[in-house]
C-alpha cells in the first residue's frame, strides 16, 4: 500500500503483520498486514468470509494466529487470551451481546476482576462515571443488563472495552441492531474517544457508514487486503467517488455498476422506493383488530394491534428490537395464543386455530431465529422441506416415509431457488445461513400461500443473499402474496414497503404510507416520541 | 397418637432431623455451587458415597473424626476431578459422566470395603459433642441442636458464608457468569474451564464432607450404597433453592425431619407397615417437587459444556 509521508510520522497504536489464519477447509486470514494509528477510526470492510471476524478475533485474543505477528506500539506481543487482549488495552465490542443479563451494570463491569478481593464497588463506580462523562451517555449502574435496550448494552460493552486503559476499541457490526438515532449516538461516541487518542477499529458492510464516520477504510475479500484508502485520500473524495472505490476493490475491477452485488452496494443508502399497485378497492386478506397477548417475563405483550393487509401489498413493520415485533408474528402464525381480538383471513375467523390450520389456510411464517426454529439443524436438507408437511401426501404414505419423492421434492427446489449444497443428504445446519434462508423460503413460499410473515428476513445474511431474500419477497408480493415484513433496518423497509408501521412497546403506533421523507417520521415513532 | 410427641421423643426427633440433614445440607450447598457455574452435577451421589468411604476409613486408621472428614473432602474432590475432567475440560456430556461417576463411586467402594474388611462392619468410637454455654440448657431444643459436634455448627455457619461471599464477592460474579452466559466471563478475561473446574471440586468436597458425617457421625460405620440417595436429594434441594444458600439450609431441615420421623415412626411401634414408613422422605420429595419445582431456577446455559468462539 502507498503510504504517504504524513501517516509514517504517527506510532501505530497496533499494528498486524502478515496474518495468516487456516480453519479446517479455509484459509481465513491470508499474510494480512495492516496497520491502526491512535486518533484514527479505521474502517474495515469486506463481505461475509472475508476474513474481518477472524482478524478480530486474534487482536480480542479468541484465536491464535498460524503465522505473523502483532505489534503493539512498536513491540511485538502475543495476545493468548481475551485477558491479556484487554490487559494491553485492546477492547472489543462483538456483534452478539456479551453481558450477562442477569447481572446489574455495574456487576457486568466489574467481572474479571482481582477474585481473591472483596467486590471493590466504590472504585467502579468512579471509573464508570468517568467513562461515562467520556461518552457523555448516562446510565443506572444498578439496571439489571437484561433489561436495557440494545443500544443501551452496545454502550456498556464500549465501556466495558475501555475500562483497562483502552488504547484500542473494536467494534464489530455495531450498527446492525440500532435505530438510525442510536447510530447517530454511536457515531458522536467514536468520535469522542477519537479526539481522546483511541485507535477505534469499525467493522462493517454499509459503505455510508464507512464514508460517514471512517478516517480511513481498509478493504478484505477472501482473507487478504485488497486495497486501503487512506486518511488524506478519503478526506478529498466525495461519498460517490469513495464508494466506487470501494465496489471496485470489493469484487474486483470493473464491477462498478455490472454485478448485482456492486449494484447493491452503490445503491444502498440513497432510497429506491417500488411503485405501488394494490388495489385497496377490494377487501383486505388479512385482519386483524385489537390483538393482544398476555405477557410473559421479559417481554412486553402485544397490546391492542388492528391493521390489514391486502394481496399484493408488502405491510412493513419497524422498530426496535424487543417491542413486540415476535410477539405480532408469533401470534399471528398460531405459536402464541392470543388473550384478544380477531384475525382473519379473507372472512374466515382464525384467532383460535393451530398452526397447521392456519398454514392450511396460507398463512406462513418465516422465523428470524433460523437455525433455532426454522430447521432442524442435524437433518437433512430433503427432510428440512418437508418438515411442515409430515405425515401428508406424497411424502408419506399411510405413516410410511416415501423417500424418493422426498428427495426429488428436494432436487426440484434446490434447482428452483438456487440452494448451494452438496446435495440434498446433507444435514441443513452445514449450510451457510444465505442458504439455509433459500431453503426456508421455498418451502413457506409455495403456491398455496396467501398471506406470509417475514420476521427479519436478512438479518445476518451477506450481500448477495440479502439481494436474493428481498427478490423472493418482492416477487411474491407481485404474485398477489399478501405480505408483512418485520424489521429493524430502515433501508430495507422503505426499500420494499407499501406502508410502514411501527411496533413501540407491543403497540402498533401508527401506519404511514412509504412516501417520500416518511423516515423521519418513521425514525420518531420507533423511540415513542411520535405517533402517526 | 397424642402419647408420641412426648419431651423425650420430640428431642429424638429433633436430634434426628439435624443428623439427617447436615449432608443433606452440605450435599445441597456443593451443589449449588455447580449448578450456579453451569455445570449439572449429578456425579454427586458418587462424590458422597466416596467421600464416606475414604472418609470413614482415615478416621478409623488414624483414631481422628477431622482427619476423618479431611479424608472425606479429599475422596469426593477425587471423583469431582474425574467430573471437571470429562465434563469442563473434554464437554463430554454432564448427565452421562455424572451417572457413570455415581454407578463407578457405588461398585468400587463397595468392593474396597469388602476387601479390606470382608464381611465385618467396624465401628467408629463415639463422637464428642461440642456443647455451646447456656443455650444447650434449653429443654428439647438445646439437647438436640445445641450439644452437636462441631462440624453441625460449621455447617451452618457456611449457609451464612456463601450466601455473603455470592453477592460480595469476585468469585461469586464470576460464578454467576460462567452459569448464565460464560462467553460473557470468557470475554471479560476470566477463564470459564477454571471457573467451572473450581465449582466442581468444591462441590467434590463439600460432597465428600457430608458423606463424612453420614458414615463418622450418623451411622459410626461405613455400609456400601449407604449414602441411599442423599446426593440426589441435595441435587433436588440446589434446584428449588434459586441460587440463595438459606433456601438449601430449609430443605435440608425438612428432609432431614421427614427421614427421621421413618426411624422415629418405627421406632415407636405404631401399626403401620415399615414398607409405608419408609417412603415418607420419597414421597416428601415429590410432594415438594409438586408444589415448588414451577419456580426452581436454572442458569441459562446449565448442563452446556463451553466452547471458546461457539454460540
Amino acid at each position: 500500500m502507498a503510504m504517504t509521508g504524513q501517516d509514517r510520522a504517527v506510532v501505530p497504536a497496533v499494528a498486524v503483520e502478515g496474518i495468516t489464519k487456516h480453519f479446517p477447509g479455509v484459509l481465513a486470514n491470508d499474510d494480512i498486514s495492516l496497520t491502526f494509528n491512535p486518533g484514527e477510526i479505521h474502517v474495515l470492510l469486506g463481505e461475509n468470509g472475508a476474513g474481518k471476524s477472524t482478524l478480530i478475533a486474534i487482536l480480542a485474543g479468541m484465536q491464535q494466529p498460524d503465522a505473523g505477528r502483532i505489534r503493539l506500539a512498536e513491540k511485538t506481543v502475543r495476545l493468548t487470551s481475551p485477558r491479556e487482549s484487554l490487559a494491553h488495552g485492546i477492547g472489543t465490542v462483538f456483534q452478539h451481546v456479551l453481558l450477562v443479563p442477569s447481572l446489574t451494570v455495574i456487576e457486568n463491569l466489574m467481572l474479571g476482576g482481582p477474585w481473591r478481593r472483596r467486590l471493590d464497588r466504590a472504585s467502579a463506580l468512579a471509573r464508570f462515571g468517568e467513562l461515562s462523562r467520556i461518552l457523555a451517555v448516562s446510565l443506572d449502574p444498578d439496571a439489571l443488563v437484561g433489561r436495557l435496550s440494545l443500544g443501551e448494552q452496545q454502550q456498556v460493552e464500549i465501556i466495558r472495552a475501555l475500562w483497562q486503559g483502552g488504547r484500542v476499541l473494536i467494534l464489530d457490526e455495531p450498527t446492525s441492531m440500532l435505530t438510525p438515532a442510536g447510530v447517530r449516538e454511536l457515531g458522536q461516541v467514536m468520535r469522542r474517544l477519537r479526539d481522546q487518542g483511541v485507535a477505534i477499529i469499525f467493522i462493517t458492510h454499509k459503505l455510508k457508514e464507512a464514508y460517514e464516520f471512517g478516517d480511513r477504510i481498509s478493504v478484505l475479500r477472501l482473507g487478504r487486503t485488497v486495497g486501503e484508502i487512506t486518511k488524506a485520500r478519503l478526506a478529498a473524495m466525495s461519498e460517490q467517488q469513495a464508494t466506487d472505490e470501494v465496489i471496485h476493490l470489493m469484487f474486483g475491477p470493473s464491477a462498478t455498476g455490472q454485478t448485482v452485488d456492486a449494484e447493491t452496494m452503490a445503491h444502498e443508502g440513497q432510497r429506491r422506493r417500488r411503485a405501488t399497485a394494490v388495489d385497496r378497492g377490494q377487501s383486505p386478506f388479512l385482519t386483524v383488530h385489537g390483538l393482544s397477548t398476555t405477557a410473559q417475563p421479559g417481554e412486553s405483550a402485544l397490546r391492542d394491534v388492528t391493521f390489514e393487509v391486502w394481496p399484493g401489498e408488502i405491510l412493513g413493520i419497524a422498530g426496535v428490537d424487543g417491542n413486540g415485533q415476535k410477539q405480532l408474528a408469533e401470534a399471528l402464525a398460531g405459536q402464541r395464543p392470543a388473550a384478544s381480538g380477531v384475525v382473519a383471513l379473507r372472512n374466515t375467523q382464525i384467532t383460535h386455530l393451530n398452526v397447521a390450520a392456519r398454514r392450511r389456510l396460507g398463512l406462513r411464517y418465516i422465523t428470524d431465529e433460523r437455525v433455532g426454529e426454522g430447521i432442524v439443524a442435524t437433518h437433512s436438507l430433503a427432510t428440512n422441506l418437508v418438515l411442515k408437511e409430515i405425515g401428508r401426501a406424497p411424502f408419506w404414505w399411510r405413516g410410511i416415509t416415501r423417500w424418493d419423492n422426498i428427495h426429488a421434492h428436494a432436487r426440484e427446489k434446490i434447482a428452483t431457488h438456487d440452494i448451494r449444497t452438496p446435495s440434498e443428504h446433507t444435514p441443513i445446519g452445514r449450510l451457510s445461513g444465505g442458504n439455509i434462508q433459500k431453503a426456508l423460503l421455498a418451502r413457506e413460499l409455495s403456491t398455496q400461500t396467501g398471506v406470509v410473515i417475514f420476521n427479519k428476513p436478512t438479518y445476518g445474511l451477506d450481500l448477495h443473499n440479502i439481494r436474493t431474500a428481498r427478490a423472493a419477497i418482492l416477487r411474491g408480493a407481485k404474485a398477489g402474496l399478501a405480505t408483512i415484513l418485520i424489521s429493524t433496518e430502515l433501508d430495507e423497509l422503505v426499500e420494499l414497503c407499501d406502508r410502514i408501521g411501527v411496533m413501540y412497546q407491543g403497540r402498533l403506533s401508527g401506519i404511514v404510507e412509504n412516501v417520500e421523507g416518511a423516515e423521519i417520521q418513521i425514525g420518531l415513532m420507533m423511540t415513542g416520541a411520535a405517533a402517526a | 397418637m397424642p402419647g408420641l410427641f412426648t419431651v423425650d421423643f420430640t428431642t429424638a426427633l429433633i436430634f434426628g432431623a439435624v443428623t439427617a440433614g447436615i449432608p443433606l445440607l452440605l450435599a445441597g450447598l456443593g451443589e449449588q455451587i455447580s449448578e450456579k457455574a453451569g455445570v449439572l452435577n449429578i456425579g454427586i451421589e458418587g462424590m458422597m458415597l466416596f467421600g464416606a468411604y475414604t472418609g470413614f476409613l482415615v478416621a478409623f486408621k488414624t483414631d481422628s473424626i477431622w482427619l476423618g472428614f479431611l479424608g472425606g473432602a479429599g475422596g469426593g474432590m477425587l471423583v469431582a476431578l474425574l467430573m471437571a475432567i470429562f465434563c469442563v475440560w473434554l464437554g463430554m456430556n454432564q448427565i452421562v459422566i455424572g451417572i457413570a461417576l455415581t454407578l463407578g463411586a457405588e461398585g468400587l467402594t463397595a468392593l474396597l470395603h469388602h476387601f479390606q474388611f470382608s464381611r465385618t462392619y467396624p465401628r467408629l468410637g463415639a463422637i464428642d459433642s461440642l456443647p455451646l454455654p447456656v443455650i444447650s440448657d434449653i429443654p428439647v431444643f438445646g439437647r438436640a441442636l445445641f450439644d452437636r459436634h462441631p462440624l453441625v455448627y460449621l455447617s451452618i455457619l457456611l449457609v451464612f458464608a456463601m450466601a455473603w461471599l455470592f453477592r460480595n464477592t469476585y468469585v461469586g460474579l464470576n460464578l454467576q457468569a460462567a452459569g448464565d452466559k460464560p462467553a460473557a466471563l470468557d470475554a471479560a478475561g476470566v477463564d470459564v474451564y477454571l471457573t467451572r473446574s473450581c465449582a466442581v471440586l468444591a462441590t467434590g468436597a463439600l460432597a465428600g464432607i457430608g458423606g463424612a458425617y453420614l458414615a463418622n457421625v450418623g451411622a459410626g460405620l461405613f455400609l456400601p450404597f449407604m449414602t441411599n440417595g442423599a446426593g440426589f436429594i441435595g441435587l433436588v434441594l440446589a434446584m428449588l433453592a434459586r441460587g440463595h444458600p438459606v433456601w438449601v439450609l430449609f430443605g435440608a431441615a425438612l428432609f432431614g425431619a421427614s427421614l427421621a420421623l421413618t426411624t422415629a415412626l418405627q421406632v415407636a411401634g405404631l401399626n403401620i407397615p415399615t414398607d409405608v414408613v419408609q417412603m415418607l422422605p420419597f414421597a416428601m420429595v415429590m410432594l415438594v417437587l409438586v408444589i415448588f419445582a414451577r419456580h426452581s431456577y436454572l442458569p441459562p446455559a446449565l448442563g452446556l459444556p463451553y466452547v471458546r468462539g461457539e454460540r
